[in-house]
């Protein structure tokens, strides 16, 4: 059984089918849709250049009982089972848990319930969003994140007035203050509304939709619609109470087995693993390459005799597609203590930044440079000091 | 085996080179080059790298 029917859940099944597994595979989803890619959520399908059927992600010839809009409520160790709402019970031998994350729901000033209020996570909320934005002009975006960025992006792109509010002092604020800065220059540029290192004092509701945003400077802000974009949480309240341990992703150890669930395995935004890049302590990684390569480690390993599983220590990636320009990152860039700039130049927007941490090259952020972040990300795979990185290079 | 590559729709990650550096690099202009036609030892590594290609661009046939 396979709890999660998104990009993990999917590339489980399919390296399961992979290496040989003839049994029965059943594949649990809590959304109605066949498994779909959420990148283009808030890009092009946002953008209106792309339609749903667009973002499906391919099956090929996977055989798999699919079970839509269904969702799990609990764990069973003892006897096996996955018990989804309704209630139906899913006996298994072998379990992959990928449930994902969710939006992080708004936890400060109150703010009221209303409809032109949204969260960016699923496709129905991408498309409820592509409706709303047909008659919404001025467009509030709580969270400057990577999220809320690439929202801010799209949304320019089709002509919306857009406010990004953050309390942190720059936008995708892990990615350090010289990446922050360039980050600030290309949203104002192009015409975002930037209100950094504030927060919202209160909510003007009318009617039934928030009208307006007042922030701690003292700044009004009008809007048409709020979009609450800070950030993700995992999907494992359903497994309080199961026996497996929860930090609140899924403690596993380097193989992605659970810990307190034998022949239980995790994977993608779920899964808290020990991370070699990180003196070993436990990371989870919300990025779309995390869910598929965590998938076909997770998904071996539950096939494999216990000594022949492999560990799993990525350097993860990410990118953003912003204003026209690429920007990704790989390693671990928010657990450096310092960052240096390796190539190019902060001005042209081409340019790669080296996060370090005790001498060694843990992570890079490069904009419009896909070669060279390919060949960092080996360096960092290689725990590159980075006096070689420089002498190399 | 073949690979094939849809550069129509390659958007230049990188992840394919990064899990299967013998088969796939991104060129000087950060085009996409690769081996069509790989030896079969290297079928893992190429598998891995059409499940984490972003884009779905590579297909592989066996």
């Amino acid at each position: 059984v396979i709890v999660g029917a998104s990009l993990a859940g999917l590339r489980a099944a399919q390296t399961l089918r992979a290496r040989g597994f003839d049994g029965q595979l059943t594949v649990v989803g809590d959304e109605l849709h066949m498994p779909y890619d959420r990148p283009p959520l808030s890009k092009q399908l946002l953008a209106g250049r792309v339609r749903p059927a667009d973002c499906a992600l391919r099956l090929d010839d996977l055989e798999a009982e699919w079970v839509l809009g269904r969702r799990a409520i609990g764990l069973d160790l003892e006897r096996r089972t996955v018990v989804c709402a309704g209630p139906v019970e899913y006996g298994f031998d072998g379990l992959i848990l990928a449930t994902g994350s969710s939006a992080r729901p708004w936890r400060g000033v109150s703010l009221p319930a209303r409809r032109n209020v949204f969260f960016l996570r699923t496709l129905d909320d991408s498309l409820a969003l592509v409706d709303a934005i047909r008659t919404a002009r001025k467009v509030v975006i709580l969270g400057a994140g990577f999220i809320g960025c690439e929202t801010a992006s799209t949304l320019r792109g089709i002509g919306c007035n857009v406010e990004l509010v953050d309390v942190a002092p720059y936008p995708m604020s892990p990615l350090g203050a010289d990446v922050g800065a360039v980050c600030t220059e290309l949203h104002a540029e192009h015409g975002v509304g930037l209100h950094l290192g504030v927060s919202v004092q209160a909510f003007e509701a009318h009617d039934d939709r928030i009208a307006g945003v007042r922030l701690t400077d003292g700044s009004q802000l009008p809007a048409d619609l709020l979009l609450v974009a800070i950030g993700a949480e995992p999907n494992t309240r359903w497994l309080h109470g199961s026996g497996l341990t929860l930090d609140p992703g899924i403690v596993c150890d380097e193989t992605c087995e659970a810990k307190g669930g034998p022949d239980v395995f995790c994977a993608g935004d779920v899964a808290s693993f020990p991370s070699s890049f990180a003196n070993g302590e436990l990371v989870r990684v919300e990025h779309w390459t995390n869910a598929v390569e965590q998938a076909l480690v997770a998904a071996g390993n539950l096939l494999a005799l216990p000594d022949k599983r492999v560990a799993y220590d990525p350097v993860p990636s990410f990118w953003s597609d912003q204003y026209g320009i690429k920007i990704q990152s790989v390693g671990f860039p928010a657990r450096a203590d310092k960052h240096v700039l390796l190539e190019g130049d902060l001005a042209d927007r081409k340019f790669v930044m080296g996060f370090i941490s005790d001498g060694m090259l843990v992570g890079a952020v490069g904009f419009a440079s896909p070669r060279r972040m390919l060949w960092f990300r080996r360096q960092i795979a290689e725990r590159a000091m980075v006096e070689q990185v420089a002498l190399q290079n | 085996m073949k690979v094939k590559v849809d550069l129509e729709i390659c958007e230049s990650h990188g992840e394919c080179g990064f899990v299967a550096p013998d088969v796939f690099e991104l060129n000087d202009d950060d085009v996409l080059v690769w081996n069509p036609d790989p030896d079969e030892s290297l079928k893992d590594k190429v598998l891995q790298a059409a499940a984490v290609c972003p884009t779905q661009a590579i297909t592989v046939e066996i």
